[in-house]
């Protein structure tokens, strides 16, 4: 059978190491081939993802196991399920807008040169995560996506791009590390041998509570700092408004999203006693997310604060529904997860195509351009309504999924959490007041309206949130079983113990 | 009392005896050919083909060696894959050690001074550079330091430890005094090390001897026998293993033991330094490794403690003291101190993987180590007059290398990650093993430790990389420094290199070796 997985990681590395091999005379074509390897890819995903049988969505399909470091117990094995798939075909769509977002970015050509070799080394680690059916491979493609990343955000951006990438690097590593901790503790825990970190050995282990619950806590701080909740997120809005809009994109609308994969196929599923057990609190700091997310996200000035603020509300759903242990509140998280990189990743890209009109983020600098790019308006109206999860766009079907999932277990929680859905009308309108309607602004007359290139970045985004935002069930039936493999895991251990 | 002569089977020392007597040789063509640049290529030619030869018979034993090993001069020696394993690995770091010592500038400079003999700024100097005259003396005493380890990590006998630790000490006091430029920073720094390591030697003396009073022995397994049938502890048995454990904890740079690491490292000529970073360190952890897990293996209770104690104190304090050093060397030199935290934190359970463990931490440690030290050879100021000056340390002036020169930068940022123990380079790989064999003794708590140090870390060695990369070149210091083309170095970085990625990403194969290497022939750990 054709190795999907591998081959899926291996061409964006494959990419990335071409463009830094191009002779300099070669490197004026840079951004064609960049974007041709990603179209590659996105071809070679949607192959898969019509192979893909969604009768057994809940099984490790496309599976490859070889024998990577036996003497550690690691192996190269990959594997998706319906949710891996949607993270890998959200992955796929948008790296290549983001490259197409960024198109007019660099005047100097080996900056541009380095810029989309490492998007593309990030995007083969992004799908790495996505696939890998091996906890010490896991980690590995975890911590190493730090390195391209924290290299984006250094090298390209604004002023306060060497704090920001700092900030980031060190957060991440600390949960990266305490995560290694419990990575090498779960490994004696588990049978060993030359397979002992295979996903599918590990699960269901019989661990003493304390053990199981030290582990648990480790991977997910890992995984809390990666899906920034309160109070680990502070380093996510500084990262957001330095770096380039392109890599903010990925980072919050992708690459976050390993925090809530991670929780949802690893923290559930290998230790679902200690998910019970700690469930109660993380519930809370979830519901803490929600609220103090979109009360911040009311008060920022920058744009691309303002939407890294409305994400960590967002993650606080998703937390929040994974964490409610119920059939349709995992369900809608694992679909959430999907929207709102659709969404989110489309917010950011609008905002940057304001900011290249502007030269600002700020929403001061802005005013009455509905009048002068009513197109640009209206892409960025729709869009916003998705984040506010107007019904009729795909994140309003998984928000309502969440909470009325939810509501069984966790009332309290769900009803707190639907307060932050109202506010999230509040930022989002505001803003959207503020930018486009009132007088316009002094230099805006001559704005220009939506270009062709932008079109393309903005409206597939637009027309995949509508499409399953009518038809949700497309998505959905990947979705189910494996999140009832999921809920079955944890609820039968409850009848046990 | 008759003397009684052991019978010494020479063949499991043949490796030693290649470059130990190359070594002398060496001393002897020092004498016979007089001119100085002949005389380089020859003391050139002679080391790397000696370290090869005797790298390539300690292979050739281990591909032959049957059962355990051997025991040679009535257990004074052990030859077993342990020690073999250790030996090739400091034959490695010896040989990227030669190619440094051997490499020159562009305006053909080596590292060290024309003359050792000189008072600097002397009349003496200026003559003996003007005359083209080389020291090429550094080539046999680092033989006889490589022999002198290759011995440390063999030797099972507490008196005979004592001479292979003058060998390999007494020629690095040397090389470390004969710096070409700042010569007065470079006679203090060897002076600093002579002392203290004269220091630690005493500290190590008095615990053998304590150890010899205690027990009536002096070889490892002696001693072992002994300290398993005392049940309850003797404290002359105790205060000599500490004694012991501190004289070798002294080599090895660990706090409170360190004070001698930051000068000797920025003081001495910096291909020195990177093969005394490297193999200094290796041979003490080995030697450690092996008295820990022969010796004293069932006081493992009474003595670990002082594992942990100094574990923590090096990570702490070398972490937290490299955050504000502002010379690369010196921050390189306290990143070596929290290095030999980690290195304690794999005894820190006295699990028998440490055994495993420890190779691999050192090689992925002491490959980037030199590869890192191989690049600042090629970090040049540039003079006034336009040449190629002296080695540009002060962390500002590598603001933007990553423009000047992306090769040598990149490389650079790769040893720093590994330092720092990032998932696909090497250092990644050696962390994990450490931390697993500490994790298999129950020796989580340290681990947690270590790895909150190692997030800290992170810090200063990611502040080297904005630097080169993140930041541009000052106005008007464009010109101030000048990145060196010399092919030996060179040489040094790419292939050190593909070793970090190579272990960072297929390890197996040197997994495969450290584990068959994990079995001591005597005293076994079990």
């Amino acid at each position: 059978m054709f190795p999907f997985l591998t081959v899926l990681i291996a061409l964006p590395a494959v990419g990335a190491a071409v463009l830094w091999a191009l002779p300099a005379s070669a490197r004026g074509r840079v951004r064609e081939i960049a974007i041709g390897f990603t179209a590659v890819e996105l071809i070679l995903a949607a192959v898969m993802f019509l192979q893909f049988d969604r009768d057994a969505a809940g099984t490790f399909q496309f599976a490859e196991t070889h024998s990577w470091i036996p003497q550690i117990g690691t192996s190269w094995a990959l594997g998706v399920n319906g949710i891996g798939l949607s993270m890998v075909i959200l992955a796929v769509i948008l790296t290549p807008l983001a490259i197409l977002a960024g198109w007019r970015e660099d005047r100097d050509v080996k900056k541009r040169t380095n810029y989309l070799a490492l998007i593309l080394l990030s995007q083969a680690f992004m799908v790495g995560i996505f696939v890998a059916r091996d906890v010490f491979l896991f980690y590995v493609m975890f911590e190493a996506m730090l390195i391209p990343l924290y290299f984006l955000i250094g090298m390209f951006g604004g002023l306060q791009r060497r704090y920001a990438a700092v900030k980031f690097l060190i957060f991440s590593l600390v949960g990266g590390l305490i995560m290694l901790v419990g990575v090498i503790a779960l490994y004696f825990q588990g049978p060993g041998g030359p397979q002992g970190f295979l996903t599918d050995n590990l699960t269901g282990i019989d661990f003493s509570t304390t053990t199981e619950r030290l582990i648990f806590l480790a991977f997910f701080l890992a995984f809390a700092i990666k899906a920034p909740m309160f109070p680990v997120h502070t380093w996510l809005p500084d990262v957001a408004e330095t770096a380039r809009v392109g890599t903010t994109a990925l980072l919050v609308a992708v690459l976050d999203k390993i925090g809530t994969f991670g929780m949802l196929t690893l923290c559930l599923v290998l230790f679902p006693d200690a998910a019970r057990w700690a469930a109660p609190v993380i519930i809370v700091f979830a519901v803490i997310s929600v609220l103090y997310g979109a009360l911040l996200a009311i008060g920022q000035e920058n744009m691309l604060r303002l939407v890294s603020f409305t994400s960590i509300s967002h993650f606080g759903i998703m937390v929040l529904g994974i964490f409610a242990f119920q059939q349709t509140s995992i369900e809608g998280a694992a679909l959430y997860m999907f929207n709102h990189g659709l969404s989110t990743g489309a917010l950011f890209f609008v905002v940057g195509f304001l900011i290249a009109r502007r030269g600002s983020a700020n929403i001061s600098d802005f005013g009455g351009l509905q009048k002068v790019v009513p197109v640009l308006a209206g892409t960025f109206l729709i869009i916003g309504m998705s984040a506010l999860a107007l019904p009729g766009l795909s994140p309003f079907i998984s928000e309502i999924m969440v909470l009325v999932g939810a509501w069984g277990a966790v009332p309290v929680a769900v009803a707190f959490a639907t307060v932050g859905v109202v506010l999230a009308a509040v930022y989002i309108l505001w803003m959207y007041q503020r930018v486009f309607t009132g007088p316009t602004a002094k230099g805006l007359k001559k704005t220009r309206e939506l270009t062709l290139r932008e079109r393309l970045v903005a409206w597939p985004l637009i027309g995949l949130m509508l499409l399953l935002g009518f038809f949700p069930a497309i998505a959905i039936n990947y979705l189910r079983e494996p999140a009832q493999d999921i809920v079955s895991i944890v609820s039968v251990e409850e009848a046990g113990s | 009392m008759t003397f009684v002569t052991p019978t010494i089977e020479w063949a499991p020392l043949i490796p030693m005896m290649i470059v130990l007597g190359a070594a002398a040789l060496g001393v002897l063509l020092e004498a016979i050919i007089r001119n100085p640049a002949t005389r380089r290529v020859v003391q050139f030619v002679l080391s790397i083909a000696a370290l090869l030869v005797a790298a390539g018979a300690a292979v050739l034993q281990w591909a032959t060696l049957e059962g355990a090993g051997t025991i040679v001069m009535n257990g004074m020696i052990t030859v077993d894959r342990q020690s073999l394993l250790w030996q090739i690995i400091i034959l490695l770091f010896g040989i990227f050690g030669a190619m440094l010592f051997a490499s020159r500038t562009s305006a053909g400079e080596s590292a060290f001074t024309p003359l050792g003999a000189s008072v600097p700024g002397s009349q003496d100097e200026t003559i003996a550079r003007r005359k083209g005259f080389e020291l090429t003396e550094v080539f046999p005493l680092a033989l006889f330091a490589v022999g002198g380890m290759m011995l440390f990590t063999s030797v099972t006998d507490f008196i005979f430890l004592f001479v292979a630790l003058e060998v390999f000490s007494l020629p690095l006091y040397i090389m470390v005094a004969v710096s070409r430029r700042r010569r007065l920073l470079s006679h203090e720094a060897s002076l600093k090390y002579f002392l203290l390591g004269a220091f630690s030697s005493a500290f190590y003396l008095f615990g053998a001897a304590l150890l010899y009073g205690a027990t009536g022995q002096s070889s490892y397994e002696g001693v072992a026998l002994v300290v398993q049938q005392t049940a309850s502890t003797d404290p002359l048995l105790l205060t000599g293993a500490v004694m012991v454990i501190v004289g070798l904890l002294f080599k090895l740079g660990a706090v409170p033991f360190h004070s001698w690491t930051p000068d000797a490292y920025q003081g001495a000529p910096t291909p020195v330094t990177a093969f005394m970073a490297a193999a200094t360190k290796a041979a003490a952890a080995a030697a450690l490794l092996r008295i820990v897990y022969t010796t004293f293996y069932t006081l493992g209770w009474e003595l670990s403690w002082l594992f942990w104690a100094v574990a923590i104190a090096s990570m702490v304090l070398g972490t937290v003291v490299a955050l504000v050093q502002t010379d690369i060397k010196r921050m390189l030199a306290y990143s070596s101190i929290a290095h030999a935290g980690f290195i304690l934190v794999a005894f820190g359970g006295f699990s028998s993987q440490a055994l495993s463990a420890l190779p691999v931490y050192l090689v992925t440690y002491g490959v980037a180590t030199i590869g890192a030290f191989a690049v600042v050879t090629q970090v040049r100021e540039r003079t006034e007059d336009g040449s190629i000056g002296g080695e540009a340390t002060r962390l500002g002036q590598w603001a933007g290398l990553g423009k000047r020169s992306p090769l040598l930068a990149g490389a650079m940022a790769l040893f720093l990650l590994s330092f720092a123990g990032i998932p696909l380079t090497a250092g990644f790989i050696g962390k994990f093993q450490a931390f697993s064999a500490a994790i298999d003794g129950g020796a989580w708590v340290l681990v947690l430790i270590a790895v909150l140090a190692s997030a800290a870390s992170v810090f200063f060695y990611v502040r080297l990389i904005i630097l080169m990369f993140f930041t541009d070149v000052p106005e008007g210091a464009e010109e101030a420094v000048e990145v060196d083309h010399s092919p030996l170095a060179r040489a040094v970085v790419v292939l050190t290199m593909i070793l970090v990625l190579v272990l960072g990403i297929v390890p197996g194969w040197f997994l495969d070796a450290a584990n068959n290497a994990a079995v001591l022939l005597i005293g076994v750990a079990g």
